[in-house]
């Protein structure tokens, strides 16, 4: 009992009790204990000699990526617009998908607890495996290409919005889906005016958030050949031509940034 | 017209929430239910609309068996009880328009209503109801913006577009100053009369009760306790509504009059002040 008596009758109170304190203070022993002793594992299996001359190795990395060679950049503009559009299209994939999944796996608006559960099976599975390695699996069946990434980025979008929206979904207020309920309206006339209205701001934000996200994963999926910007950088850093790698790192970057600034905007005129 | 026989609901924690309610609402009265918070008047009309589902019992809207019902009959037979809400519900993000219009869903198809095409008899008697709410001029602004009135005028505009036979109304005032609390009653009331609707208010404020309603029902832990004209409600019955209490409204004489009050007397006033406009004089 944190409230207890003092000698004199005054009535004392701590947050904590004294065994309380001692517990959490050896759970923070053990756990600084067991940070110390990975460390040491990990400083035991590195082979130094190659850490200490880092800063060499990076230095002479970075002299032969510079100067850029800007006009590489002239045949980057297909590439790069190739990355967009798998951003985009797979990004709008992926949610039209994942709208009714999320509905599904909502606890207050699936019609079964059965379907609930193979809803959220979806998302995980979908959440569970990385945008590049989906590109992998579909390079492999679809060849490579576009598409390959296209349906990649919209595979790993349904399980990222699906469970943010489900989750939205699960939040609403109850009272308004209520009294849409008593005024004799269907099960699809409920969600269409007591669920979605609510959820549409979150909605639209998710959705921003992903595209914004995509944008940057889309960059890579070329490293395994589904197209855009990432095919021309594996054929750079194959052939050890550092000074094109640094053009293509700009223009990555300026992107991202454009793109980050495209989806703050819409996200603050849509909340 | 609605007629209540043996109701029971026993909720799946082993809470009785209502134990053998016996209730007939005729035609065109209003009815008010007072008791305790958990005495189960929200359950009481939530059962009858079939948003909570009754244990035992049976619940008789005209000839139709409420109990019985499932999916499109459900439906139907809710088109005909209207319900207005303490937190008045509204969907905030849509239109006043759309939120009075949503009380049509039960009549038109889902296409319709998703294209917010209602057919030009049903958004005539909506534009007649914001009208005779007094808020013609707010159909296009959004729910949000209005004020606690205005949002319980938006409510009962609902209410009364699924041109209820029986209107279930939970803690109306609630949420509302004392003068728009005693507006919004007097709406109920006339829109009630107007259209010989009866009608279920569950209600905190007896004085409220008393003066809107021609029949008080008292709830107490489940069952009814009283069920009277609202003249016949006396101290010695909101005890056993309500428990003990001091029931007497006549403010406490405060022992020297000359000398000036303090401070602790002034709030000693206001709570008993407070106290009495919660029991009729």
């Amino acid at each position: 009992m944190p409230v207890s008596t003092s000698p004199h009758g005054i009535p004392v109170w701590r947050l904590r009790t004294t065994r309380a304190q001692w517990l959490q203070f050896g759970a923070w022993l053990l756990g600084i204990s067991l940070f110390l002793l990975c460390w040491k594992v990990i400083s035991d299996n590195t082979m130094w000699v190659f850490v200490e001359d880092a800063g060499r190795q990076g230095s002479d990395l970075l002299s032969r990526m510079m100067p850029p060679k800007w006009e590489y950049a002239s045949i980057l503009w297909k590439p790069m617009w190739d990355t967009l559009n798998i951003a985009t299209l797979g990004t709008a994939l992926g949610i039209v998908m994942a709208f009714p999944v999320a509905f599904l796996a909502a606890r207050n608006t699936t019609p079964h607890p059965l379907v609930r559960s193979l809803a959220l099976m979806v998302i995980v599975s979908s959440r569970s495996i990385n945008s590049l390695i989906w590109a992998m699996l579909l390079v492999t069946i679809l060849g490579p290409g576009v598409l390959a990434g296209i349906i990649a980025i919209a595979l790993r979008s349904i399980g990222f919005v699906g469970k943010l929206l489900y989750e939205a979904i699960e939040e609403i207020h109850p009272t308004p889906v209520e009294a849409i309920s008593a005024t004799g309206a269907s099960r699809l006339q409920i969600m269409n005016y007591g669920v979605l209205p609510q959820v549409m701001p979150a909605f639209a934000g998710i959705s921003v958030y992903r595209w914004d996200i995509n944008i940057r994963e889309s960059t890579v999926l070329g490293l395994v050949g589904a197209g855009g910007i990432g095919l021309q950088l594996n054929a750079s850093i194959n052939t050890l031509a550092w000074n094109q790698v640094s053009v293509i790192f700009v223009m990555i970057f300026a992107t991202v940034l454009v793109s980050e600034w495209i989806s703050a905007r819409v996200r603050h005129a849509i909340i | 017209m609605l007629t209540l026989s043996g109701v029971t609901k026993r909720y799946p924690t082993g809470d009785r929430a209502l134990t053998d309610i016996e209730l007939t609402l005729p035609k065109g009265q209003v009815m008010a239910l007072i008791g305790p918070s958990g005495a189960g008047k929200s359950t009481l009309i939530r059962c009858v609309n079939r948003l909570v589902e009754p244990t035992q019992g049976s619940i008789r809207l005209d000839d139709v068996e409420l109990t019985r019902l499932s999916g499109s009959g459900l439906r139907k037979a809710r088109r005909s009880m209207g319900m207005i809400f303490q937190e008045y519900a509204l969907v905030d993000r849509l239109t006043v328009m759309e939120n009075v219009l949503s009380g049509r869903l039960g009549y038109v198809g889902f296409w319709r209503s998703f294209l917010r095409r209602y057919p030009q008899d049903a958004v005539a008697e909506a534009f007649r109801l914001l009208e005779r709410v007094g808020l013609p001029h707010a159909i296009d602004k959004r729910a949000d913006a209005l004020s606690g009135g205005q949002r319980q005028r938006v409510g009962i505009a609902r209410a009364l577009l699924q041109s209820p036979k029986l209107l279930l109304v939970d803690e109306p005032t609630a949420s509302l100053d004392p003068k728009t609390s005693r507006q919004i009653m007097r709406l109920i009331r006339e829109l009630c009369a107007e259209r010989e609707l009866a009608t279920i208010i569950n209600i905190h404020d007896v004085a409220l009760a008393q003066q809107f309603a021609d029949r008080i029902v008292g709830l107490r832990a489940g069952q009814i306790v009283f069920d009277g004209r609202p003249d016949e409600l006396t101290s010695d019955i909101l005890t056993t509504i309500y428990g003990e209490e001091d029931w007497d409204t006549s403010p406490e004489s405060v022992d020297e009059p000359e000398s000036d009050p303090t401070p602790a007397q002034y709030e000693r006033r206001d709570i008993t002040g407070a106290m009495a406009s919660g029991v009729a004089p």
